[in-house]
């Protein structure tokens, strides 16, 4: 069992703007180490630009985005090499299997010395199907190659945009216990979701757009 | 656990050897900018008519004109279908520069268009009656030439990613910085076929080059991070 430091991400007076439409303005918040944080908002209101802007792949109108204190644009090897995402887009080539998916992850980013390609994607339930490529995995299989990314890397902070999106009710209840795990061994989550997810004694915040 | 993340080469190798992987499931991707090289050659005597001197003459900008367009033909699938699936995404947010990640991308682009067009260069030089003396300049005027093409076409395409329909823009954007390398490449040629000393225009492909393979990935790096937001 790993255990991360002690770590925070914080937002200060975000702004972001799409178009002509002001999203959401000075938005203040922090996530600790071992804290789930649910982002709610209708569909439009910003959730996956605040996520984007989170990880650093979207700048915001205004405010900045800090880890453990410093801005995430001053120390962007830092913040990345602790960060686990998985977007609205999978992130997984559709012409090689999943452990090849997987191996390409490993040579970019930390990993976990614990965990093997292999046993990420059993954990997952995608056990049988590592030969297979993943254009003719079905939608919520998919899914599941791109969440067994997480289980690889070493990443404290997991951003995650509508992860269980495709995902069937056994895999929604299992992705909640690795999520809680995750935040047990001092993980932190930032995670969007339509689906109501709970995590029993977790600690857990909201932010409403 | 393992905090720290692979080393830099590690990475690159990973990528050159994705990218080699996912080449060889789009085949057919690799072959359309060849066989446009070759037709586009192998028409000129047909629509120029068959004087061997004409196509003597003509042969090294023919050449030039038909492998840089080729180049631009095959640059599309250089950064979009990662956009589209969002590996992109997961590259820019690897604890590395992306711009050694984007260079490793280009280089396996280049080995896979550009050496094609140079290796079939021999024959199709036949079909424009090119001095066979002048074939082994040809080949190294190509041979330095295009890397810039690929490193040069990659800032276009990284600008155009996110655009559904980019690729009009794509050529605007590219070909004037085409010029430089077209003016260079075919006159060394022209110069050559004088008998002339051909070394300041291997010199100045050999700059533009080295300039490219500097900033080049500095800047594609930087309009994939645009694209991106």
């Amino acid at each position: 069992m790993i255990h991360f430091p002690d770590s925070r991400l914080e937002g200060i007076a975000l702004s972001c703007v799409r178009g002509e439409n002001l999203l959401f303005d000075s938005l203040d918040f922090s996530v600790q180490a071992g804290e789930i944080c649910q982002v709610f908002g209708a569909n439009g209101a910003g959730k996956t630009s605040l996520l984007r802007i989170l990880c650093g792949l979207a700048l915001p109108e205004s405010g900045q985005v800090l880890w453990n204190g410093v801005d995430i644009d001053e120390q962007r090897e830092v913040f990345t090499s602790s960060l686990g995402y998985v977007g609205h887009q999978n992130g997984i080539k559709g012409e090689l299997n999943p452990l090849e998916n997987l191996a390409a992850i490993r040579a970019l980013t930390a990993t976990r010395d614990d965990m093997d390609a292999e046993s990420a994607l059993e954990n997952v339930g995608l056990y049988g199907y590592e030969d297979i490529p993943c254009r003719y995995l079905s939608a919520g299989q998919k899914r599941r190659v791109a969440l067994s990314r997480l289980l690889l890397t070493a990443a404290q902070c997991w951003i995650l945009d509508e992860p269980v999106t495709a995902l069937d009710a056994q895999g929604v209840a299992d992705f909640q216990k690795v999520l809680e795990n995750h935040a047990k061994c001092g993980g932190l989550v930032l995670i969007t979701s339509h689906q109501a997810l709970t995590f029993g004694s977790i600690e857990t915040r909201r932010i409403e757009l | 656990m393992s905090t720290t993340a692979p080393p830099l080469r590690s990475a690159f190798v990973a990528i050159v050897r994705r990218d080699f992987r996912l080449a060889f499931y789009n085949r057919s991707d690799l072959v359309n900018p060849l066989l446009f090289f070759v037709i586009v050659v192998s028409l000129f005597p047909f629509g120029v008519g068959s004087n061997p001197e004409q196509l003597r003459e003509i042969a090294p900008g023919v050449i030039w004109v038909a492998a840089l367009l080729a180049t631009l033909l095959g640059l599309d699938g250089l950064f979009k279908p990662d956009f589209e699936d969002g590996t992109l995404e997961q590259l820019a947010l690897a604890p590395h520069p992306l711009s050694i990640l984007v260079l490793a991308k280009i280089l396996v682009h280049w080995l896979l268009t550009g050496i094609p067009l140079i290796a079939v260069t021999p024959v199709i030089a036949l079909l424009l009656n090119l001095d066979p003396a002048l074939l082994p300049t040809l080949l190294l005027s190509l041979l330095i030439g295009t890397p810039s093409l690929s490193l040069i076409g990659a800032i276009g395409v990284a600008l155009t990613a996110g655009i559904r329909r980019g690729g009009v823009l794509l050529t605007l954007l590219v070909l004037p910085l085409y010029i430089p390398v077209l003016i260079f490449g075919a006159n060394l040629l022209k110069t050559a076929q004088f008998g002339l000393d051909t070394a300041g225009q291997f010199y100045v492909l050999a700059a533009i080059l080295m300039l490219a393979l500097v900033l080049a990935p500095i800047a594609a790096a930087s309009a994939l991070r645009i694209s991106l937001n």
